[in-house]
Formats: C-alpha cells, structure tokens, sequence
C-alpha cells in the first residue's frame, strides 16, 4: 500500500520545491519565441492546462538556441526554463540523450543520479515521488522530442497522454 | 439545537461520526476534505446499502420470477420514488437511473437534438461544465443549430438580463447549469425558465451541484428537465438521474436501445417500453442505486433546508477569512446570498496545482486545474484555479486549516507569513 511504503520512505515537499526549481519559475531563462528558430513546437497538459510553447534554432546539427512561452505550475515552468538553458550548445544526439536521462529520472525514483551529469535538472528528481505532478515535469521533454523529431523528419514513438503539436520554422 | 450546532445548523460532530473515511489521516494529518464538488464522502449507512445488497438480495430486475429478483426489483423502483420525491416530482415514472449527469445531459442532446434544424439556437451559460457544453456542441455540428451563451454579468452571476440578452423567438432549448462548480452561483431557473417558456423553448437544469445542497422541487424551478449525479450527494459512484416531465419523457424517442426498454420486438422493428423504462436500456447500476436510496435517506434526515443553511454559511465563513490573505483572489458573486458549496480561488503568484500539492501534504484535499470548465477560465482570465468545496460534514475549523496550509504555501514560495 502507498501508506506503508511511505511511511519507509517518506515524501517531503523539499522534495519537490527545491530552491533552483522555484527560481526558475519566478525568473524563467530564455522566455519567448526566438527570431532564428529553425522549428517549434507546443503542447498541454489537457487534465490541468498546463501549457508550453517552444522554439529551436538548430544550425548544424547543433541547438544553438532555445526560447519557451506558456503557462502552468512551477514544476512545467521550471523543467522548460532550465532545458532550456540545459541544452544550449548541444548536438542534437546530445540533446536527445539528456532528453532520454531526464524523462527517467522523472519517472523513476530509483534513478541514478550518479550515473549522468544532468546538472540544475537534478533539481526534479523529487518529482518521480509525486505521481501526480510527473506529467507537469515532462511536458517540455515531451514538446523538446516533437521538435527534435520534426528537425530531422523522424516520428515520435511517444505513449504518454500529453497532446503535443510540431510547426517548423 | 444543542450545544454542539452553536457554530452552523448542523451537529457536525454526530454527522462526521458516520462518514468512515473521515476518521482517516493523510500524510499523518486528519484529513480535510474540500473536494466536495468532484464527489462526497459516503456514510456508512450508504456503504452498508451496498455490501447488504449483494450480501442478501443480489438478483437481475424486472424480468426474473424468483424471489431475489422480486426483491431487487422492489428495491431499485423503490429509490426511484424515493428520487422522485425528493425533487417533488409529480411521479416516479418522470424518474430515470442513468450512468450520471453527463449521460443525462447527452440523452436530452441526442433525443431533442434530432428535431433541431439549421438556425435553430440552443442557449447555454458561459459558466457550463463540459457535461452541458460538448453534447450540445456536436448536436450543433450534427444539425446546423447555433449555440448562444448567456454571459456572467459583472458580479461573475448569470442574471435575468444576461439570460434575456440571449433567448429570442430562434431558442429551441435553453439548458443551463443551476450552481456553477466553479464559481458556486445560483442562476435565477424558475425566471429563466418562465423566459424559456414564453418562446416555446424547452427548459433543461444541470442540477449536479445543486441537488447536493439545496432543496429542489422541479415543479416550482418550473423546468422541463433536470439532471443530477448520486456521488455528488453521499451516493455511489455510477448513478445518475434524469427527471422529465411525464408528458415530455413519453413523446422522445429513446436513447439507447436493448433489453429492458423494449415492449414487442420483431425481426424488424420494436415498440418501447412504458416510462421511464424506455430508457434505462440493458442491466442499469442496481446495486448503486439501492444504495442511493440510502443516501436520499441520511439527507432527508438531516433536512435540506438545515443542510442547505449549512453550506451556505460555511461559504459565507470561507470567504469572508479567505478575503483577509493578501494576495487572495476569489471568485464567483459578491453577495453571498448568491452562491453556496463552492470556493474557487488564486493565490499569489503560486500556481493552484502546486497549492494542491502542498495543501495535501497537510491533508487537505482541494481541487485544482480547470475544472472541466475551460471556457470559463477564459471568461474569467485565468489559466486555473483552486477550489474548495463544502458538505454537510464540513467544519468552519477545516477552512481554519486551509487558511493555515495558504500561509505555510506561501511561505515555501517565498512570502512572509502574516495574513
């Protein structure tokens, strides 16, 4: 039972609002649409509303800019403004792979922290802890994969329930 | 009264005595449950309703000839006139048990909307919840009816001119929410039914979250239709009720079809059953609505009026200690004669979903989010909102605690504490 298996492993709400996490909601980095985006995408949580646009200039093979807009909880906020400045200056299989390490560490309590480098980011664990509140952590990751997807013509193989939608340029 | 029921009409402390669940704690704090406009909390009395149904009676109704079946059957038509006359419906036959409002709401769409045609107007409330949105969305898809909406006048109220601004010689069906989820305010139905009535519309009352909390008697709200869910007033999950009026009910045609609903079946066509079994197709939710029965009885106990008083005063209570945070916006009327149940609420800058969160983990359980009212949230310029919402169980000390976890909430964001 939930009650018993907290009771060995109780949940703080330190947990979840960690200090970076509400700076980044309070002061977002990288708010609104860039100029140079070479695609964008957009996505909501339909049960709460939570939203998040964003743009991606990609040159290269490499994202060399990311700017988000939207609205919701400090937890969506948060995950997009810090992935945002997260990936700045990375390649797209780069960004794909932080992607991949952060959608688990979301979802996953017993993720090993240890195992990457994901850095402010490591701010969200906590929110594998909240169930409720994992969907609000993945919205951008799961905008960020649409885009990714339609840069380089792929499909996204995506079973969660969050509805996103892709426009280039 | 006693002593106990100094602070409302009710003796709170022997009511929460026979709800189980609220004996319970979550994360190690008694739970505060102000989520009353999603679902209420059920007293034993209904549980034991449930389990004493399948223990002693279970049968299937209406067509088995052996005893359980005629027991069940008595059972099941007995809530319905128990149903019936709780909204002081002239007769059972105008009751019909459906899934809950929602399907209710989409069997008056899909029946009345067959007789619509191109430019015909339904009119709607800008505060409807999806149930009494999205049916008559596709009804207009469907037939080329428009829909019109009567706005929320400046006091976020549906009024008597906001309702005239919308009804005109077009209006086919006029079907609007009696008490807003949202904003906890009561529509004036008995005179917008009158207007309903003067352009030969037909009159229909989303009665989800007012049949909870005030006494209804359809004759005097002077309506065609109503619907209303069993969970939101101490019943079961899976029942629903929609009331017509008997003449109304016996010229639809029916909704879903299959056993039960029928009277003659041929290889080519059927006649349908009597009222209201016309429309109760298939096996219905027997056991849940025995258990409703038992439900109709703990609030006819209590009394509609002293429940009614209630919830209205705690509103009152909730409001009025909830207007002295700073940074608090509420919404909903002014006037607190017009609304009651409901508390929809920001706070700061804190988004209501991470209110919610923190607000559980003192054991308070509010609702966040849109509240399956998007258009509402546009109307009134919010992406969301909380909301507390109060029964007959609710104490003024739970809106104490919740007042108490805004505090602590603002404090984890970065206010000071200090109202």
């Amino acid at each position: 039972m939930a009650s018993n298996r907290e009771a060995q492993n109780p949940v703080d709400l330190d947990d979840l609002y960690r200090d970076v996490i509400l700076d980044h909601y309070r002061s977002p980095r990288n708010r609104g649409v860039r100029d140079d985006a070479t695609v964008s995408a957009e996505g909501f949580n339909p049960s709460c509303g939570d939203e998040i646009q964003l743009s991606v200039a990609i040159v290269d093979g490499t994202l060399n800019g990311l700017g988000f807009g939207g609205s919701g909880c400090s937890i969506s906020q948060s995950s997009a403004s810090m992935m945002t400045e997260a990936l700045s200056g990375r390649t797209l299989d780069s960004a794909r792979e932080m992607s991949k390490h952060v959608q688990q560490m979301l979802t996953d309590d017993t993720f090993d922290l240890d195992s990457v480098d994901l850095g402010d980011l490591e701010a969200l664990s906590g929110v594998a802890r909240f169930p409720v509140r994992i969907k609000c952590g993945l919205l951008a990751w799961k905008v960020l994969d649409q885009a990714l997807a339609n840069a380089s013509g792929e499909a996204v193989n995506d079973d969660s329930d969050i509805p996103t939608r892709v426009t280039s340029g | 009264m006693t002593a106990m029921t100094k602070e409302t009409p009710l003796d709170t402390v022997a009511i929460r005595a026979q709800f189980p669940i609220l004996s319970r704690e979550v994360h190690g704090r008694p739970l505060v449950y102000l989520d009353n406009a999603a679902t209420t909390q059920k007293p034993q009395s209904v549980i034991d309703a449930l389990a004493n149904y399948y223990s002693t009676m279970n049968a299937n109704i209406h067509r088995g000839l052996h005893t359980l079946a005629e027991e069940a059957t008595a059972a099941y038509e007995d809530v319905r006139k128990q149903v019936a006359e709780f909204i002081r419906a002239s007769s059972h036959r105008e009751v019909v048990f459906t899934r809950n409002t929602t399907e209710s709401l989409n069997l008056l769409a899909y029946t009345l909307g067959a007789r619509l045609r191109p430019g015909d107007e339904i009119v709607l409330t800008s505060a409807e919840h999806h149930s009494n949105l999205v049916p008559w969305q596709l009804v207009a898809q469907r037939t080329g009816a428009v829909l019109r909406f009567i706005e929320l006048n400046d006091d976020q109220q549906i009024d008597v001119d906001t309702a005239r601004a919308a009804i005109n010689a077009n209006t086919r069906i006029v079907s609007i929410v009696h008490m807003s989820n949202v904003l906890g305010s009561i529509a004036p139905v008995a005179e917008i039914s009158e207007m309903a009535r003067s352009v030969g519309a037909t009159m229909i009352v989303d009665a989800a979250q007012s049949a909870p909390h005030l006494p209804i008697d359809v004759a005097e709200l002077g309506v065609d239709y109503l619907a209303f869910s069993a969970h939101k007033m101490l019943g079961p999950t899976g029942v629903g009720v929609l009331w017509g009026r008997q003449e109304l009910l016996a010229d639809l045609d029916p909704f879903l079809g299959g056993g039960e609903m029928i009277s003659v079946v041929t290889r080519e066509e059927s006649s349908w059953a009597a009222l209201p079994h016309k429309f109760e197709a298939g096996t219905p939710n027997i056991a849940d609505v025995v258990a409703f029965g038992a439900a109709i009885e703990f609030l006819n106990d209590v009394g509609m009026d002293a429940i009614a008083a209630h919830d209205a005063d705690l509103t009152g209570y909730a409001v009025e200690q909830l207007s002295r945070l700073e940074g608090l916006d509420i919404y909903g009327p002014s006037d607190p004669a017009e609304r009651s149940a409901v508390v929809a609420f920001n706070y700061r800058d804190i988004h209501s979903h991470d209110v919610a969160t923190i607000l559980d983990r003192s054991g308070i359980a509010v609702r966040a989010g849109h509240h399956c009212a998007q258009p509402l949230m546009r109307t009134l310029g919010v992406p969301a909102t909380a909301r507390a919402s109060f029964y007959l169980y609710n104490e003024r000390s739970e809106v104490d605690a919740l007042v108490d976890g805004l505090l602590e909430a603002g404090e984890r964001f970065g206010f000071e504490r200090g109202a």
